[in-house]
């Protein structure tokens, strides 16, 4: 009994940190079909943060749910203006621009803080369960994840702001028409996307420890959870992530870590073989 | 880019080609250091795998972001094939074959499932992610096929230099380099003719718009997959010339190799073949510059040049240059292009 | 065997609770030229679509030359041999109208013969001064034209066209639809359309769609004076 407590708690785990890592790059190319390939080293740049913010002496939450977000979000926001203003519409070459400021960016940081994995302690420690211990951290995260995306749902669907933001993810035309600056839009999502990314990359510090080439691994799976959902940004990313990382997980226990990647990637192309336009391009279409 | 202006150009470009390749093999293995020799040999395979992209994404329309992985199945079939065989002629035949026909299994699942572009994208590369996450974790003694260990990260250290077919004697680096330069030009000439046969022309009208090639009678399903297959068999060849200059490893399946490609083209111009083969070249020179001088992360001159190719010169060198030698040579034939068109 | 060139019978066609095409028997013999009416929505663009191979039919049978065509491939339907212009010009817009022409002649073996079959066309359609032109800068009625000229080229048994007077100026609808009486001559022509000038001067007989279903079928004036079919068309009355 106590073993499949466990097991369900490691999937809800793997769940949460899949989606927690996703979210970001969703809003961006949920809104605004924008394939962010530098979303991985905006989680490692959120890291970073957090991460020098704590050894300046700045209270560890603080750095991990404040610093890290804002750090991010003010580089998202630079992006924006001064590259992907340029690129809208044209999908292909966002993501290779992206790719580019991908690769910069892991420059930059490999020149500034070097090659080596950095860390920082978790904030909180371990209970039992039974025979088990766990790390009450992991709690920690699960609960941001939900908070963001009840959140975020909550916002898209019943705040003006969200339907604005939603009206102009349908139809640019129609709310520029209507009195709605879309590139105003485009740049607050950029910004919240790109937030949500550092948020991601400040909260996973502790567990992972941080590396200028991190990225990489985050920016694929996010890139196939985002896929697989489909347009919808909460419901889309929240049904693909519990799907791929339930499968992970599984998949995981009973072979090995690596196949349990291998089996996310493969489950992920059976399903966009299956549904072209991923998860919500059939089932749930149209919720925020 | 239009047809005629290709094939009116295309032999002058293959002769151009087949002379600097003569001159290369004439001229380098005498007088440059063996360091260079073995360099250019290295970048003349980079060179070949550019092409496949060129050719594929180009031509073919099909943006594949794991272009990498048929790169590295090419390689490990021909170190696989070598070892086991010991025949390295029937080994580069493998390294050809193989990744063609798992380009024939992948492809036929992705064009053959109506997927969108940016999907198949995504696809390729989760399928180059796999083929690297799994041979990565392929360490240890249990992992072999036949008599080739696979070696995990460390790839396959003694991969068999290519010999001389019947003989058995190795090829020399010289000799090396002149095989890398005949290939490289023969790949090129091959797709340079390639694009004006029917088959080519019907690539490039599914291309440019897959339902009217359709409604003229085009199976464009077949002709995607059969792009995809050459442009996963020239791939193959890449890898077995850079197997056979370095070793090989995982590495060949990485994001960064998967990137590296989409880069020259994109630099060197989507749409030509020269223009990526000169990238990859320059971009790579640039690398290895800036690795030994050591001032700058090669990363950051690479992602910045991408970052303002796509954004101030999206269509790449080669048609920036030819633009602006049509502009410079014949002025007059753009005014009149301008003139009919506003009647 | 039958003598009827196209036979659609009971072709239905359900977009989930939407019955587009409800039943549609229609036929269709060599020679003919037939144009499809109807107001927006009625199903004819939906039945064209079927016939293209664009939509696989939910149900029915589309007998084109004895052979069922219904939900067969794109490429399979247009080799059967029918060819299609659609509603927005679909056309290879990077490459030249010369070009075009080139590719429509998928089956023409020799380069001699394509040469001389493109000049024809050209000639025929009133392109030949485009040759050189690359499509994506030319006008929209030149671009209808060239479309025109692409179907015409590719030699189809049926020629399917939807809506080619579309954005065209008063001289150019003058001239394509003499075009279209002297393609008439040599094959069998679906016209789908909603411009009624431009009707009465290419058709002969035509096909009334409403709510999916075909509604009246007959010669264009009578058809036109048919007071249930003005009555659809001015919104006054739904068919049960």
């Amino acid at each position: 009994m106590d073993y499949f407590l466990v097991v369900l708690l490691q999937i809800a785990g793997a769940v949460g940190n899949l989606a927690l890592i996703s979210v970001g790059l969703a809003v961006i190319f949920g809104m605004m079909r924008v394939i962010n390939l530098a979303h991985g080293e905006f989680i490692m740049l959120g890291g970073f943060a957090a991460i020098s913010s704590v050894q300046a002496g700045i209270n560890i939450w603080l750095s991990m749910l404040v610093i890290a977000p804002l750090s991010v979000a003010m580089l998202g926001i630079v992006v924006e203006r001064l590259v992907m203003r340029r690129l809208y519409g044209r999908m292909v070459d966002t993501m290779l621009a992206s790719w580019g400021l991908s690769l910069l960016l892991i420059g930059l940081a490999t020149t500034f803080f070097g090659n080596r994995v950095v860390g920082i302690a978790a904030p909180v420690g371990s209970f039992r369960i039974g025979d088990y211990s766990l790390g009450a951290y992991d709690f920690v995260l699960a609960g941001v994840v939900l908070v963001i995306f009840a959140g975020g749902y909550a916002v898209l669907r019943f705040t003006r702001a969200g339907l604005i933001a939603r009206a102009t993810m349908q139809n640019r035309e129609m709310a520029s028409s209507l009195g709605i600056e879309p590139s105003r839009v485009y740049a607050i999502t950029f910004a919240i996307g790109s937030a949500l990314s550092g948020l991601a990359g400040g909260l996973l510090a502790p567990i992972s420890g941080v590396l200028p080439t991190m990225g990489v691994a985050y920016v694929a799976k996010a890139f196939i959870t985002v896929i697989t959902g489909g347009a919808s940004v909460i419901t889309g990313t929240a049904l693909s992530s519990t799907l791929l990382g339930s499968i992970n997980t599984v998949s995981t226990f009973v072979t090995t870590p690596v196949l349990g990647d291998v089996a996310l990637l493969l489950a992920a192309t059976i399903f966009l073989r299956l549904l072209p336009t991923g998860i919500t391009g059939r089932i749930f279409k149209g919720a925020p | 880019m239009t047809f005629s202006a290709f094939s009116r150009v295309g032999g002058t470009h293959i002769a151009l080609a087949a002379i600097a390749m003569l001159a290369a093999i004439t001229i380098l293995p005498g007088f440059a250091p063996l360091y260079t020799l073995i360099n250019v040999t290295l970048y003349m395979s980079m060179g070949v795998f550019a092409l496949s992209l060129a050719l594929l994404w180009g031509y073919g329309g099909i943006l594949c972001f794991g272009q990498s992985a048929f790169f590295g199945l090419g390689a490990y079939a021909y170190a696989i094939a070598a070892i086991n065989f010991g025949d390295t002629t029937l080994a580069a035949v493998f390294a050809i074959l193989i990744p063609a026909l798992f380009a024939a299994g992948l492809g036929y699942f992705l064009f053959y499932g109506r997927l969108s572009d940016v999907y198949l994208g995504v696809i390729t590369l989760t399928v180059t992610l796999i083929l690297f996450k799994l041979i990565n974790s392929t360490g240890g003694d249990a992992w072999r096929i036949g008599e080739a260990r696979l070696g995990g990260f460390n790839g396959i250290p003694n991969t068999p230099l290519l010999t001389m077919p019947f003989s058995g004697i190795p090829l020399s680096p010289a000799q090396m380099f002149t095989l890398a330069a005949i290939l490289l030009f023969a790949t090129y000439a091959l797709c340079k003719v390639l694009i004006v046969t029917r088959f080519g022309r019907a690539v490039i009208a599914v291309r440019e718009n897959e339902m009217r090639a359709e409604l003229l009678g085009y199976n464009a399903k077949r002709l995607k997959l059969a792009v995809f297959v050459i442009s996963a068999g020239i791939a193959g060849l890449a890898g077995l010339l850079f197997a056979t200059s370095v070793f090989v490893s995982p590495t060949m399946f990485s994001l960064s190799m998967a990137a590296q490609v989409l880069i020259w083209v994109v630099v060197g111009g989507l749409g030509t073949l020269f223009g990526p083969v000169a990238a990859c070249f320059a971009l790579q020179m640039a690398t290895a510059a800036l690795g030994k001088l050591g001032l700058v992360d090669p990363n950051i001159v690479l992602g910045l040049v991408l970052i303002v190719f796509v954004v101030f010169v999206p269509g790449g060198i080669q048609p920036a240059l030819a633009a602006l030698y049509n502009r410079i040579v014949s002025p007059a034939r753009q005014s009149r292009t301008l003139e009919e068109v506003s009647r | 065997m039958s003598d009827y060139l196209l036979e659609a019978q009971d072709v239905a066609m359900h977009f989930g609770g939407v019955k587009a095409l409800d039943g549609v028997d229609f036929r269709l013999k060599k020679g003919d030229l037939r144009c499809l009416l109807g107001p927006n929505g009625a199903g004819k663009s939906t039945f064209f679509r079927c016939l293209t191979g664009t939509y696989k039919p939910t149900r029915g049978h589309i007998l084109f030359k004895g052979t069922d065509i219904a939900g067969k491939e794109r490429h399979d339907i247009a080799r059967a041999g029918i060819g299609v212009k659609t509603q927005v010009p679909s056309l290879f817009d990077g490459l030249t109208v010369h070009e075009n022409l080139w590719l429509a002649l998928r089956t023409v073996q020799s380069a001699a013969a394509r040469k001389e079959k493109i000049a024809d066309v050209m000639e025929r359609v009133g392109i030949s001064s485009l040759s050189d032109h690359v499509l994506g800068r030319m006008a929209h009625g030149q671009r209808q034209l060239v479309e025109l000229a692409m179907v015409v080229a590719s030699n189809p048994d049926l020629v399917l066209l939807d809506e080619p007077a579309a954005g065209m100026t008063d001289g150019e609808v003058e001239r394509l639809a003499s075009i279209i009486r002297d393609l008439n001559r040599t094959h069998t022509v679906v016209v789908v359309e909603h411009d009624m000038h431009f009707i009465r001067m290419i058709a002969d007989q035509v096909t009334v769609f409403h709510q999916g279903r075909i509604l009246a079928e007959g010669h264009v004036e009578s058809i036109l004076a048919n007071q249930t079919v003005r009555d659809v068309y001015l919104g006054k009355k739904h068919v049960a």
